[in-house]
């Protein structure tokens, strides 16, 4: 197909303390129904989206971190980390609650390179 | 790859986010990014070194709307909104580092 | 060229919406098109007809209204982010149309450059 294009969601934020990251996976629900390339790239904050463990009953907030479990239901199964935020942050892959490929920042920077239609929240 | 940044790099790392993950592209520096574009600014050095891999372009009227625009770092470039129209047609892809 | 443009913002908290309308200006100018404005976030308060800015300034709404007026411009307020944020039909701006998600997707496929505004 000719029209298919490459969208890259680049995820930058920490979930929770702005509404970016859900309204962002609502984006990436419904273009998984457009047949286009879909990946999703989580650099700095963003990685915090996919640690495991997260708990929102005290804050009151819908826990929709389950939901990136759910992607690869909807064929969307390209997630990239990049190596250098999760370690700036303390994380290792085993921290993650999907299977994700990871990165090297200029692995990252060459892949967004690649897209045709970046989108970012 | 046209990469648009629109916070200071003085309170956010945008800026510098942009050019650890990218090898070289051109940068637009809007909004309160402009000031990663001028003299005198903390982070003016690592502006300078980053003119080594990409074209670095800010936008005049965001500059000359914080009274910085006397002091644009030479070999940045400054562009007008038609400046930011063609920056993004001639770039394959673009990609707002929010 | 055919632009889309997508703006996370709403008016005047942040400069998104006007950096987004001045660009689709400038575009419009340099004979582009802009085929839509997708208003997504707390962009969605941008389409809201009871917006009164103080007269000496800008008044951000309507600017938006008279670019789909004058140019064809669709302007698209995300259905899910509006309804979150009490932007319903009854007080939509002239020129803005509330819909699905799918049409900011849409706009990524049938644009040349896709164009993100927001904080």
């Amino acid at each position: 197909m000719s029209d298919v294009k490459k969208f890259m969601f680049v995820n930058r934020k920490a979930p929770h303390g702005t509404i970016y990251a859900l309204e962002s996976l609502e984006v990436v629900l419904i273009t998984a129904a457009f047949d286009q390339d879909v990946s999703l790239a989580f650099v700095d904050d963003g990685v915090f989206q996919l640690k495991k463990g997260q708990q929102t009953k005290g804050i009151e907030t819908k826990n929709f971190s389950t939901t990136y479990r759910a992607l690869e239901g909807y064929d969307i199964e390209k997630l990239y980390v990049e190596k250098e935020s999760m370690e700036a942050r303390g994380l290792t892959e085993d921290d993650l609650l999907v299977d994700v490929t990871v990165l090297s920042s200029k692995e990252m920077g060459a892949l967004m390179d690649e897209q045709d239609v970046v989108l970012s929240f | 790859m046209l990469h648009i940044i629109n916070k200071s790099p003085l309170s956010n790392s945008s800026f510098n986010d942009c050019l650890r993950v990218m090898d070289k592209g051109e940068i637009l520096l809007i909004e309160d990014a402009v000031i990663a574009a001028t003299k005198g600014c903390a982070l003016e050095a690592k502006t300078r070194e980053a003119l080594g891999r990409f074209k670095i372009h800010v936008l005049m009227p965001d500059l000359e709307a914080r009274g910085m625009a006397d002091r644009v770092i030479d070999g940045v470039s400054t562009v007008d909104y038609g400046g930011f129209v063609d920056l993004v047609a001639a770039n394959k892809n673009c990609q707002s580092w929010l | 060229m055919k632009f889309g443009i997508l703006v996370n913002e709403g008016p005047y908290q942040h400069e998104a919406s006007d950096s987004a309308y001045l660009f689709c200006k400038a575009a419009i100018a340099k004979g582009h098109t802009v085929g839509r404005v997708f208003f997504y976030h707390d962009g969605v308060n941008n389409s809201t007809k009871f917006t009164e800015p103080p007269q000496d300034d800008r008044h951000i709404v309507n600017r938006w209204s008279k670019l789909a007026e004058d140019h064809g411009v669709d302007l698209v307020v995300c259905v899910a982010a509006a309804m979150r944020r009490g932007i319903k039909d009854d007080n939509l701006a002239q020129g803005f149309r509330i819909s699905g998600l799918g049409q900011l997707v849409e706009a990524g496929i049938q644009s040349d450059r896709l164009v993100v505004f927001g904080d």
